[in-house]
């Protein structure tokens, strides 16, 4: 119920983006302003499913739906690492096998 | 007089005046001031706040922009376990990214204390790896300290909610001061091996629930988890707006734990080198929502107006004003989940 009422929308917007940058301790408006700039779009962008729809595919970061040739799972996760300059222990992981 | 429709802290619905809920804000808040030391909600929170609770829709949302990140605790049991959807935690990590579409989520065991997982830590962390390799959003692994379960009969140690009565005071305050030494080597163990896996972090959930020694084993469990894995993310849980001094005199970083209500919990948690705190608010089923949730908002604010790190809010079933049941009814829920971003000023849920 939260997600609908107060949730950032995980994979359907930013909201995972985001919330990677708030478990490495930034506030939230710090860490909103922080991905919105790596991804070269507004904050309002972040929470709007259409206009992070297109700039998810764009990116090629990994959409609700799963589109042919579309990364998915770990290989979304390493272009997030790279897009967002920040190191995903998992991503670490699969450098070193 | 106009009537609106709200709850009991018991999830029971009852028809309220809009005066009525003002007095119980007002009494909420009074609670969290006096008791909790917490400053006073202002004017404009207040008639936010009573705005919000006398919408006439039956679920409302944060306005456009106040979105804050949500992260769970008991998070894959809440769906395979509690709700019997016959699905393992992958399927349920993967229903919350792609379905509920969750910010993040977190895999745990149905044996939920970190003692318990020492004995399984290798499966667990092979479901963590395989996780890792199918999910984008992040991922937490989590459980509870649970200091009681290293007490007779389940662990090696006395049990102090014995020993106090009989005035064993000192042997009382010897058990959990082991107790912690206990606590906090399985919590490294098994955090270790999850961060290992590549979880992207660590829970420690309900801390405190034993009282200061349980949340002083996670805190210590913490600082070396968050200095070995600067990679790793620690969030922390409270069990209560209040730490209980089972012992009393147990101190973390110079602090006395006891009696630390979120104002303080939050800077123990950051002198962990923590990187969320959970803020948890217990609701009292015999007053009403407005009570509940007044008070809540109180103490979110006044850990949020010190603290350097994001502060997230437990709002299930019993917490952060919403009632205590098992179902909590969504026109409370989303209440709760509005007042406490966009007036309790959280980072999230």
């Amino acid at each position: 119920m939260h997600e609908m009422a107060s949730g950032m929308g995980g994979i359907r917007t930013a909201g995972d983006l985001v919330a990677r940058m708030v478990m490495k301790g930034m506030k939230l408006n710090v860490a909103k302003k922080y991905v919105a700039d790596k991804l070269g779009c507004t904050v309002f962008d972040l929470s709007d499913s259409a206009a992070m729809k297109e700039i998810r595919e764009s990116l090629d970061i990994g959409t609700v739906l799963v589109r042919n040739g579309a990364s998915m799972g770990m290989d979304a996760k390493v272009k997030i690492a790279d897009i967002l300059d920040i190191k995903i222990p998992s991503v670490e992981g699969q450098k070193i096998r | 007089m106009a009537k609106y429709f709200t709850r009991l802290g018991d999830g029971e619905g009852v028809w309220m005046s809009k005066e009525e809920i003002r007095e119980d804000v007002m009494a909420g808040i009074n609670d969290a001031v006096t008791k909790g030391k917490t400053p006073n909600l202002t004017d404009d929170d207040i008639e936010k706040l009573i705005e919000i609770l006398t919408m006439p829709e039956k679920n409302v949302s944060v306005e456009r922009g106040n979105e804050g990140i949500m992260t769970f605790d008991a998070g894959t049991l809440k769906l395979p376990v509690r709700a019997g959807i016959p699905m393992d935690r992958m399927t349920a990590l993967m229903t919350h990214e792609r379905v509920l579409c969750s910010d993040t989520m977190e895999m745990c065991n149905v044996d939920y204390s970190y003692k318990a997982l020492k004995n399984i830590v290798s499966e667990e962390a092979m479901a963590m790896e395989l996780a890792q390799k199918n999910c984008i959003l992040p991922i937490f692994y989590g459980a509870m300290p649970n200091v009681g379960q290293y007490t007779k009969p389940d662990g090696p140690l006395d049990n102090w909610t014995e020993l106090l009565p009989k005035g064993k005071v000192k042997e009382a305050m010897a058990a959990q001061e082991e107790a912690v030494e206990l606590a906090s080597k399985d919590m490294i163990f098994v955090g270790t091996h999850l961060a290992e896996a590549g979880a992207c972090g660590i829970q420690f959930d309900t801390c405190g629930a034993s009282g200061d020694a349980d949340i002083l084993a996670a805190l210590i469990a913490a600082k070396e988890l968050s200095s070995k894995f600067p990679n790793l993310s620690i969030e922390m849980g409270m069990a209560n707006e209040y730490h209980l001094g089972m012992h009393g005199k147990l101190q973390f970083e110079g602090q006395r734990l006891a009696g630390q209500f979120p104002a303080a919990q939050v800077k123990s948690v950051e002198a962990a080198g923590a990187h969320i705190y959970g803020c948890v608010v217990n609701t009292k089923s015999s007053k009403s929502f407005p009570w509940n949730l007044a008070r809540s908002i109180a103490f979110v604010k006044s850990a949020v107006a010190v603290a350097d790190i994001p502060v997230v809010v437990n709002a299930g079933m019993g917490v952060g004003g919403i009632p205590l049941s098992n179902t909590a009814p969504t026109d409370a829920t989303t209440r709760a989940s509005k007042a406490l971003i966009e007036i309790g000023k959280a980072d999230g849920l």
